[in-house]
């Protein structure tokens, strides 16, 4: 079979891997840097049977999809800077009901209406602290188109497996660079399905109660289990408690089914780490920068390696403490003022060998920044 | 099938003070669907917060307690993906009007077939009996203690300004006028909008002076009339009650699917 190649904007390639993965039910709102997937979503949709609506605003977009969600279907919202910002309180919502559900986050800068049409990745933290209330949540990003492909379908995985938003946490410039794609057929990457509950018709179906490998088996609203679904704290059957017991169960289930597994569900590349001294951790378009300055340093022969991350949430800590381990220094390349650094720092043994490269006026950081820093940390001058 | 056999006896008692006009509105809404012969299955209620909106808990139905003020834009997500299911929406008048108005206006304006009703008790009772957009001028309330000096929704006028096809009004005094008009709203195929004025002798009746929930019932009684009635044109001040807008008009999931088969295709539901 001949590969199904093109060439395509990030944004594009978003909306090929979520068709890919099954997406049924799509709701958003235009806001730059994001708008071209609610505009090809909405010509693309319709076209596989599939249900698009452009809501009033980002916070009826997020809800939308919960409810589509719970019918049974895969769905989909995608958003920028403020409409992220609006979206917060239904996500929470999403992570305390447990509904699949896949959030894309096309970053631009902040706050406030920022920059937006410049690139930055000042959202990392607001991914994953943005709702209020103790919680975990997945966030995925990538460096390139045909990654921006993959890890939609990933975010689909992850989603249904967990029972859980997960945040695709791009940046304006992977959202609007144009890039070769290789489209899988279908079935040569693997797509997970919804699991249901094998609990048969008139028999009590407990939607809360947590199976012993942490997992929730759904019904579909329309099924044969009529049960129900609450923001609030509740107990096995969905119904609101204020039992401490509850309470603590609740949370620790809903922080621990992906803290717990943070290491496998974590996504990452190395590029020249074995051998490296100085290692470079970046994610997003700014591991582009990193891996151009990287391949001109080997070059030369100055063994510098790099780690792109592509899952920042939950924080793959254990992985990046082993490969800083020995390091001479370790470098975070990022366009926010430390987001992930600080992590880094909170993850390895040494923190005061980390040190950040970084950018944060809506210019792409370049190969020769971060060069800038690298000699400063190895001795060499500015 | 009798009233219980809707309700999940299980999670009661229910958390409604004393008096409240709510449970009124659960049962008669109860026997509207029980009317109209629809199967538990095909039944959604989505709610937002508030009073109002702990019934669908006590409700044997798919049930969806959601986000103050965003009911109608999760009902939306349910209906559109599965158009098949009736749903229901009850809300309250601070959570549709206040922090959910412009999730209101635009679910009239698409003309979802989506039912809402709209427990209307002029306060915001969960909170402890704060001012809501409707509570009348001059009333008081405890943001609003010598009297709010800001003006009440007209809820008929909005929700026609919005393009709400069916838009009725009714009482929790008028128990059978309810039942018939909560039937033919969720009969209606396109965006109903049911407002029941409902009591709240607890916060609104006490600070206001109203008396019991009784007395509160018996000025729904003597404070409304019936659209076009001989007691509207002879006290012209009463507040009308019955349906105000009944119209056909293109429903949205039903112009959606039309959209997928003129495009060739087909889909789930």
């Amino acid at each position: 079979m001949r590969a199904d190649v093109r060439f395509m904007q990030g944004n594009e390639a978003i909306v090929e891997g979520a068709l890919y993965a099954g997406l049924h039910f799509y709701a958003g709102y235009p806001i730059t840097p994001s708008t071209e997937i609610t505009e090809i979503l909405s010509e693309r949709l319709p076209g596989t049977g599939g249900k698009f609506i452009q809501m009033e605003d980002e916070i009826a977009s997020m809800c939308a999809i919960i409810g589509a969600s719970l019918t049974g279907f895969k769905v989909m919202t995608a958003t920028s800077g403020p409409g992220f910002s609006l979206m917060q309180e239904a996500i929470g919502y999403a992570v305390m009901t447990e509904v699949p559900s896949v959030v894309v986050n096309v970053q631009r800068g902040g706050p406030g209406t920022g920059l937006p049409t410049s690139v930055a990745q000042g959202d990392v933290m607001q991914a994953r602290w943005g709702t209020h209330g103790d919680h975990s949540i997945i966030g995925l990003t990538a460096s390139s188109v045909q990654d921006a492909f993959l890890m939609t379908v990933e975010a689909f995985n992850l989603a249904e497996t967990f029972r859980t938003p997960v945040i695709l946490l791009f940046d304006e410039l992977v959202g609007h660079m144009r890039e070769k794609v290789v489209i899988p057929q279908p079935g040569e990457i693997e797509v997970v399905e919804r699991l249901r509950t094998s609990v048969p018709q008139g028999t009590n179906y407990h939607p809360y109660l947590v199976r012993e490998d942490g997992r929730l088996p759904i019904s579909d609203f329309g099924g044969v289990h009529r049960y129900n679904v609450t923001g609030l704290v509740h107990d096995m059957w969905g119904f609101p408690s204020s039992d401490p017991k509850v309470a603590y169960d609740l949370i620790h289930h809903l922080v621990d089914k992906l803290e717990h597994r943070a290491d496998t569900i974590a996504h990452y590349k190395e590029y020249f780490t074995e051998d490296a001294e100085v290692l470079l951790i970046s994610y997003g378009s700014s591991a582009r920068s990193a891996l151009h300055m990287v391949e001109d340093r080997r070059k030369r022969g100055v063994k510098v390696g790099l780690l792109e991350l592509q899952s920042l949430w939950p924080f793959p800590g254990e992985t990046v403490r082993k490969k800083c381990e020995g390091r001479s220094h370790v470098l975070v390349v990022e366009m926010n003022m430390g987001q992930i650094y600080q992590e880094v720092k909170k993850a390895v043994s040494k923190p005061e060998k980390v040190f950040l490269a970084n950018r944060f006026d809506g210019v792409f950081i370049s190969p020769a920044d971060i060069l800038r820093l690298l000699n400063v940390i190895q001795g060499k001058g500015v | 099938m009798a009233v219980k056999d809707y309700l999940r006896q299980r999670f009661f008692p229910q958390i409604w003070c004393p008096g409240c006009g709510h449970g009124i509105v659960m049962a008669n809404m109860i026997r509207a669907i029980e009317r109209l012969r629809l199967k538990k299955d095909e039944i959604v209620v989505v709610s937002g917060i508030g009073c109002s909106s702990r019934m669908p808990g006590y409700l044997d139905f798919h049930t969806l307690h959601t986000l103050h003020g965003r009911a109608l834009a999760f009902a939306t997500g349910a209906k559109m993906s599965h158009p098949k299911l009736t749903v229901i929406v009850p809300m309250g008048d601070g959570d549709a009007l206040a922090i959910g108005g412009n999730h209101f206006i635009h679910a009239a304006r698409r003309n979802m077939d989506l039912t809402a009703i709209i427990m209307n008790n002029s306060i915001y009772g969960m909170t402890g009996g704060q001012s809501s957009p409707m509570t009348p001028f001059g009333k008081k309330a405890t943001t609003a203690t010598s009297g709010t000096i800001d003006h009440a929704f007209d809820f008929v006028g909005l929700a026609r300004g919005a393009g709400a096809s069916f838009v009725a009004r009714t009482t929790t005094y008028h128990a059978k006028e309810m039942i018939k008009i909560i039937a033919k709203a969720i009969k209606h195929k396109g965006f109903a909008v049911v407002e029941v004025m409902s009591q709240c002798p607890t916060y609104y009746g006490r600070k206001n002076k109203l008396g019991s929930a009784v007395d509160m019932m018996k000025r729904f009684k003597e404070g409304t009339a019936l659209i076009g009635s001989k007691k509207k044109a002879k006290h012209p001040d009463l507040i009308e009650r019955g349906i105000f807008v009944d119209e056909e008009r293109p429903e949205y999931s039903t112009s959606y699917l039309e959209l997928i088969e003129r495009l060739g295709n087909s889909t789930t539901y």
